[in-house]
């Protein structure tokens, strides 16, 4: 072993062929991949061959895996699968902008906007704490029936500030969480270099706190194309409630496999994009 | 070897206890000389008063102790459960004989569990408020275009709203009545289409200011909505309930209950 290893590390010096080292992780690499594949390839082939043996799967299978319910639904999810990408175009950049707004009240630090700090604990500890579904209620219902004249009542308006309500809680601890990442020395920094407070937010913190939980603030985003579908609940016919009516209409359950196909074609690569910010970050850190 | 089976069961059934019981629906339900009904949770009136099916008040409730009469169940004899629509059309076992609350029967469906034969057919109705009648809606088909309309996601109504009045602007869609009222209260929609009597008992005491525009009277439709018990696809116990319900017809006792439990919708115009 000895005699053979010392040449063989000098020739890969020189002629930068792999060294033994890497030849062996290498094959350990190759062996752990051969048995993923294999591991792998056996339990979809237990699932695929095993499941349609239960005796319910012929059943099941025409409840939610019918070929002739699904092509006659596919098209109309399509259709109000646009109305969901509409609501999520206008609420997402309203949820930033809130979401920031009441991360920054609750940074406010001098004692005379205590109150503002207040507000925004409260806010976030009550939206947080309710349903969504439940906000979508009391402000998609309840407010327009104070008696508001059309379109004034319309269920976009109200359900639209229901969901900022409740995600820009969500968004504004995350922010704040980001906030608190930046060390006191930067703001000292700042506050040395002549920076006022507010500048030393502006120009000094908020520049990194923002980058740092951008791939956690994605995470919501992704959350939120799918919480989109409880507008539905106080009246717009988006997708998820489309699938429903044809749900009913066909007593059939594959439309909303429809519907989960079309959402995945839109959450599968949003989260693998906020997958690869998240690494480029924890790259760029170490 | 089945039959025999089949045949030492219903002989044994009848020869205990259960003397009442017809032959038909021996060993065929759920539970042995018990008939499981299901309905709605909550069920509505006037289908089922008071959400108690077990009093036999309501049309539907009535319906379903005449139906488990006929079959050869006693009303002690007679369980209720509650499903959602989900779990009545979901594969697998279900937990009742048969469940009642205003399926309409459709081919589409009757591909994915049993229907029997229908014991109601209903008219529909344009439930609206006073408000939106004093702004000049009336019962054209015209006028009713132009409203802003609503429904129950789950029901027949939607295709009846999308094929015959063709409103202008999209309707807006919801789980049940209560979120429908809610809207038809908040002004987000003028009027909703229900089946008549619901729309006559949603209008006389839920709906605020409610009132009727006019209805949809069955014999007009192409494809009148009938309602049917829903059964399991392939229910062995669908010929029993089918000649129960026959029986009722013919006799005119079916008429009676309905008499008896939903209002008189002659006041109500017709919409041509």
């Amino acid at each position: 072993m000895a005699e053979t290893s010392s040449p063989t590390r000098t020739d890969a010096r020189t002629a930068d062929a792999p060294t033994r080292r890497e030849a062996y992780e290498a094959g350990v690499r190759r062996r752990a991949n051969r048995i993923a594949l294999i591991s792998t390839v056996s339990v979809v082939l237990a699932i695929v061959l095993l499941v349609p043996l239960a005796p319910g799967w012929e059943a099941v299978q025409r409840a939610f895996f019918n070929g002739r319910v699904f092509a006659a639904t596919f098209v109309g999810l399509l259709d109000a699968f646009l109305l969901n990408v509409m609501i999520f175009a206008w609420s997402a950049p309203l949820i930033a902008l809130t979401g920031l707004v009441i991360a920054l009240c609750r940074d406010a630090r001098a004692p005379a906007l205590f109150p503002l700090r207040l507000f925004g604990i409260v806010y976030t500890d009550i939206f947080r704490g309710l349903p969504v579904v439940l906000v979508i209620y009391i402000i998609g219902f309840g407010i327009p029936g104070l008696g508001l004249p059309r379109p004034w009542n319309s269920p976009y308006i109200w359900g639209t500030l229901a969901l900022v309500l409740v995600y820009s809680a969500y968004v504004a601890e995350v922010i704040r969480s980001g906030i608190d990442s930046i060390h006191q020395s930067q703001r000292s920094a700042a506050a040395s270099l002549g920076l006022s407070d507010r500048d030393t937010m502006r120009f000094v913190v908020l520049p990194q706190a923002i980058r740092n939980v951008v791939p956690a603030n994605m995470n919501l985003f992704i959350a939120l194309q799918k919480d989109v579908a409880l507008l539905s609940f106080i009246g717009p016919v988006e997708i998820f409630r489309q699938a429903g009516v044809y749900k009913s209409l066909y007593a059939n359950f594959t439309p909303y496999v429809g519907a989960a196909l079309i959402f995945l074609a839109l959450t599968i690569p949003a989260t693998r994009y906020a997958d690869y910010l998240m690494n480029k970050q924890n790259r760029a850190r170490s | 070897m089945k039959l025999l089976a089949t045949t030492v069961m219903a002989f044994a059934v009848s020869a205990t206890s259960v003397l009442a019981q017809g032959t038909c629906a021996a060993g065929k339900t759920l539970s042995e000389g018990q008939l499981t009904i299901a309905t709605g949770n909550p069920a509505y009136y006037p289908w089922v008063m008071d959400d108690a099916p077990e009093s036999g008040e309501g049309f539907e409730a009535a319906v379903a102790y005449a139906i488990a009469d006929k079959m050869g169940f006693s009303a002690d004899q007679v369980t209720w459960v509650r499903t959602s629509f989900d779990e009545a059309i979901q594969p697998g076992a279900k937990n009742f004989d048969f469940n009642m609350q205003q399926y309409s029967i459709t081919p589409e469906r009757e591909e994915m569990v049993d229907f029997s034969l229908p014991y109601y057919t209903a008219a529909m109705a344009v439930l609206t408020t006073q408000t939106v009648i004093d702004a000049g809606a009336t019962a054209t088909l015209d006028s009713l275009a132009g409203l802003k309309w609503g429904a129950v996601a789950t029901t027949t109504a939607i295709p009846m709203l999308n094929d015959v009045i063709q409103p202008t602007s999209d309707p807006l869609l919801y789980n049940d009545n209560a979120d429908v009222n809610a809207a038809i209260m908040a002004g987000q929609i003028d009027a909703a289409l229900y089946d008549l009597p619901t729309a006559l008992y949603l209008s006389a005491v839920v709906v605020e200011g409610g009132a009727l525009l006019g209805q949809f009277p069955p014999t007009q439709s192409e494809r009148p909505d009938q309602f049917g018990l829903l059964m399991e696809d392939g229910s062995a116990l669908k010929d029993c309930v089918d000649a129960a319900i026959s029986e009722l017809t013919e006799s005119g006792e079916l008429a009676a209950i309905e008499a008896k439990w939903l209002a008189e919708a002659t006041g109500v115009p017709v919409i041509e």
